[in-house]
C-alpha cells in the first residue's frame, strides 16, 4: 500500500489500472479527461499492457468496449454528461447483454445552457438501461468503489455493467490523499475474468440475436433478476474488500446517527460531506436529526430504505438533478418504496446544487429546519429559496 | 479440367431466413468462404440481423455479434482489441452492415475504425435501400429510382440524389485494401476476400447485393441482374492497394443499361431521356475509373537490358 495524493479522476485511473483492464476506450469530454490522459499515459508507458482505442464518439466508446467484452476482454471507459447522454442506446445494449463494463462517470450538467459543474442529471437520466450506480464521497472512495465494481460486475449472478459516478470538481478536480492498495491485494481480490468468454472463436454462437414474444420476456426477466441479486452480493464484495484492505463503506444506504432521529437528510455524493458536519453541530445542538447517503441508486436499497422509515417521521430527500416530476429521482424512488410501508413517514423533495452550485452548510441546515418546522411543498428549489436567507457556515 | 478457386467448406448454414435471390444472403455465403472459419463477424441492424435467424438459432458456423445500426466500425475496434489483449491472433474480425448502416448512420464509426487502421475488414453489402424496414431510401439509393419515399407520383420521379460514392470516401481514408465485389462473379468475389483476409490493417469491400422485392425483379434472376450490373458499368468491379486502383472485369465495350434497368420494377418509370442520363452518368463513371487505374498504376519494372536477359 502507498499514500498518494491524488484527484478524483486520477483515483479512477489507478483503480482501472489495479483492475488490470485489458481494453479502455474513450472520447475527452470535460470534466472526464484527465481519467484517460492518466491511463493513456500508463498504457503508453507500458505500466498497464492494455488497448486503448481513441475513439471518435462515446456512443462508439461504448460499443468498442460492449464487443471487446463479449469477446472476454476486462474493460473501461469513462465520460460524462453530454457524452454519456449520447452512449444511452448503448448503454441498454451493455445491461441487455450482460456486459460486465466498468465506467467512470463524472457527474455534470446537461446542457442548454452550457454548464460543466456538478449535476446528476445525467447518471439520472441513465437509470432505466439497467447499469448498476455508486456515488462515492471521497476519492478515496472512489479507488476503492472501482475495484469493488469489477468484482460486481463479473459475479456470475449478477453479470452487469457498473458506473461509478463522481461530483464534477469536487472530486474529479479535488486532490485528497489516497491509500492506494498494492497490486498484490488487488490480483488477490480481482483474479482475471472468466475464461468462459461468451463468443467463442470457432463455435457457433450469436450474442444479442434477435426474438419474439416468446423470449423477450424471459431475457428481462433474466436481467431483473441479475439486478435483485446485487443486494445478496454487495455485502460479500465489501467484506472481502474490508478484509483486505480495511476499509468498507456500510453498504449501498450507509446511514449517519439516524437511531432516534426526528428527522433524516438523505444526499448522494459530496453533499454528504457536507451534511454529515451540520448533523454533527445540530446534534450538539439538541437536535435529533441524521443523515442516510444514497451510495447506491441502482438497484436503489428499497430494503435499506424501507428499514429506515420505520422509525423515522421525517424524511427530507436532496437531489442534485431536476426531472420533470412532482419531486426528484431520488426522492421519488424514496417515496415509492416506503409506500408499502405500515409507518411511512412525511417525504419532502430538495432540489439543490444545480449546475455546480455549491451546497453548503448553510444550505443543509435550512433544508433540516424545513423538514422540522412545517409541512411544506413536496419538493423545494433549495438554491433558490435559500438565496439571501442562508449564509455559509 | 478447371481449377476450382472456391473453397468448398460450407460456413453458412441451409435454412436461413433469407428472401428467395437474396444477394446479401449469397454475399455472406460466399463472404465466409473467402474468410475462412476464424472468422467473427458482427452485424448492425440490417436485413442479416433477420437472416441469421431468431434466437436460439443461428444461420452462421462462427460467432456472430449484434450491435445497434450505426456502430460497426466500432465493435469490430473492440472485437479486434479484445482479441490483440486476450492474444486470439488469428482471428479473422469482420463487420457486415448494410448501407444505410455504412454510408448514412454508420459513416462516423466506419470513418474512425478506417482512420485508426483498425485491423479489421468491414464490408458493406449494398442493397441500395433500407429494404429490412421495407424499402425507403438511403444515401446508396441510385437516382431516379423509387423507394417508398422517393415516390413515383406527381412531380416526384423517384430519389431526386445521386448514389453516395462510398467508395471514394473509404479510399480519402487510405485503406490497406479496398474492393468492389459482386457475388455475380464468385471467382473474383471469393479471391478478394481471401486477399482482404491476408492483408493487416483497415480493409473495406463494397459488395453489390441485389434485393429481388425491393428492387422488383424476378428471384430467379439475381445472378444473371448481378453481370449486367457489372457488364454495364452500373457496378464496376476493381480493387485498390497502397493508392493503386485495378480494375478486376473490364470488357472492351460498355454493354447498354437499359436492359439493367427494364429488369426492374424501380426503374420502370424512366423515360428514355431517364434513361439516358442514368446511362451518362454511368459512363463517365467508368471513364473515371479508367483514368484513375492508369493515373494510379504501380510504375513498370526498369526496361531490360540485353546483358541482364543474356
Amino acid at each position: 500500500m502507498t499514500r498518494e495524493v491524488m484527484s478524483g479522476n486520477y483515483a479512477q485511473s489507478y483503480a482501472a489500472k489495479l483492475a488490470r483492464v485489458q481494453v479502455i476506450s474513450a472520447y475527452p469530454i470535460t470534466p472526464q479527461t484527465s481519467i484517460v490522459e492518466r491511463l493513456a499515459e500508463f498504457v503508453a508507458s507500458g505500466e498497464l499492457p492494455a488497448q486503448f482505442v481513441k475513439v471518435e464518439s462515446e456512443h462508439s466508446a461504448m460499443q468498442v468496449v460492449v464487443s471487446a467484452s463479449a469477446l472476454g476482454a476486462r474493460t473501461y471507459t469513462a465520460t460524462s454528461s453530454q457524452g454519456l447522454l449520447l452512449m444511452h442506446e448503448l448503454l441498454h445494449w451493455a445491461a441487455g447483454m450482460r456486459s460486465p463494463v466498468v465506467m467512470g462517470v463524472v457527474n455534470r450538467a446537461v446542457a442548454p445552457p452550457w454548464n460543466i459543474g456538478a449535476d446528476h442529471t445525467d447518471t439520472m437520466a441513465q437509470r432505466d438501461t439497467g447499469w448498476l450506480q455508486f456515488s462515492p464521497e471521497s476519492n478515496q472512495e472512489v479507488l476503492d468503489t472501482v475495484l469493488m465494481a469489477y468484482r460486481l460486475a463479473e459475479d456470475p449472478r449478477v453479470r452487469l455493467p457498473v458506473m461509478v459516478n463522481e461530483d464534477a470538481f469536487f472530486l474529479s478536480h479535488t486532490v485528497e490523499p489516497v491509500d492506494v492498495p498494492s497490486q498484490e491485494v488487488v490480483d488477490r481480490y480481482l483474479p482475471p475474468r472468466d475464461a468462459r468468454a461468451i463468443l467463442r472463436p470457432g463455435v457457433a454462437s450469436r450474442l444479442g440475436s434477435f426474438t419474439g414474444p416468446e423470449h423477450y420476456v424471459e431475457f428481462r426477466h433474466e436481467l431483473a433478476r441479475a439486478t435483485e441479486n446485487v443486494p445478496k452480493v454487495l455485502p460479500e464484495v465489501e467484506e472481502e474488500y474490508e478484509r483486505l484492505t480495511g476499509r468498507r463503506y456500510g453498504g449501498a444506504l450507509p446511514l449517519y446517527r439516524t437511531e432516534d432521529a426526528d428527522a433524516v437528510l438523505v444526499t448522494m455524493g459530496t453533499a454528504s460531506t457536507t451534511a454529515r458536519s451540520v448533523v454533527d453541530t445540530l446534534r450538539a445542538q439538541g437536535q435529533k436529526v441524521g443523515l442516510a447517503r444514497l451510495r447506491m441508486f441502482r438497484p436503489f436499497p428499497e430494503e435499506e430504505v424501507r428499514q429506515l422509515a420505520a422509525h423515522v417521521d421525517r424524511i427530507g430527500v436532496v437531489d442534485r438533478s431536476y426531472v420533470f416530476g412532482p419531486v426528484g429521482p431520488a426522492a421519488s424512488e424514496l417515496r415509492s418504496a416506503i409506500y408499502s410501508t405500515p409507518h411511512r413517514p412525511e417525504v419532502r423533495g430538495f432540489y439543490a446544487g444545480l449546475g455546480g452550485r455549491d451546497v453548503t452548510p448553510g444550505h443543509v441546515r435550512h433544508m433540516f429546519e424545513e423538514l422540522l418546522r412545517t409541512t411544506g411543498p413536496a419538493a423545494l428549489w433549495e438554491d433558490l429559496a435559500a438565496m439571501g436567507v442562508v449564509s455559509d457556515g | 479440367m478447371a481449377r476450382l478457386t472456391i473453397p468448398a467448406q460450407e460456413l453458412m448454414y441451409r435454412g436461413h431466413a433469407a428472401c428467395p435471390g437474396c444477394g446479401p444472403a449469397l454475399a455472406m455465403r460466399l463472404l465466409l468462404k473467402g474468410f475462412g472459419p476464424r472468422t467473427i463477424v458482427s452485424i448492425p441492424a440490417c436485413c442479416w440481423t433477420v437472416i441469421a435467424t431468431p434466437y436460439p438459432t443461428t444461420a452462421l458456423a462462427v460467432p456472430l455479434l449484434d450491435t445497434p445500426i450505426e456502430s460497426t466500425g466500432a465493435s469490430i475496434s473492440g472485437l479486434r482489441a479484445a482479441a490483440d489483449a486476450l492474444g486470439l491472433d488469428d482471428l479473422t474480425i469482420v463487420g457486415v452492415a448494410g448501407d444505410g448502416g455504412t454510408a448514412d448512420i454508420g459513416l462516423q464509426s466506419l470513418s474512425g475504425m478506417l482512420e485508426r487502421r483498425t485491423n479489421a475488414i468491414y464490408v458493406m453489402y449494398d442493397n441500395e435501400g433500407y429494404m429490412n424496414t421495407g424499402v425507403q431510401r438511403s444515401g446508396a439509393t441510385p437516382k431516379g429510382a423509387w423507394t417508398t419515399t422517393t415516390p413515383v407520383q406527381g412531380r416526384s420521379r423517384g430519389k431526386p440524389e445521386s448514389k453516395k460514392a462510398i467508395m471514394e470516401i473509404v479510399l480519402a481514408h487510405r485503406p490497406a485494401y479496398a474492393a468492389t465485389l459482386n457475388p455475380a462473379f464468385p471467382e473474383d468475389f471469393v479471391r478478394k476476400a481471401e486477399k482482404a483476409r491476408d492483408h493487416a490493417g483497415a480493409r473495406f469491400l463494397h459488395v453489390y447485393a441485389p434485393c429481388p422485392p425491393g428492387w422488383k425483379f424476378d428471384s430467379a434472376e439475381t445472378v444473371a441482374l448481378g453481370r449486367l450490373a457489372t457488364d454495364s458499368g452500373v457496378f464496376p468491379l476493381y480493387e485498390v492497394e497502397e493508392g493503386a486502383y485495378r480494375i478486376t472485369r473490364k470488357l472492351g465495350e460498355l454493354k447498354s443499361v437499359e436492359p439493367y434497368l427494364r429488369a426492374q420494377g424501380r426503374f420502370r418509370h424512366f423515360t428514355p431521356a431517364e434513361v439516358e442520363e442514368f446511362a451518362q452518368d454511368v459512363r463517365s463513371g467508368w471513364e473515371r475509373l479508367l483514368r484513375l487505374e492508369a493515373e494510379t498504376a504501380p510504375l513498370p519494372p526498369p526496361a531490360k537490358t540485353a546483358a541482364s536477359t543474356a
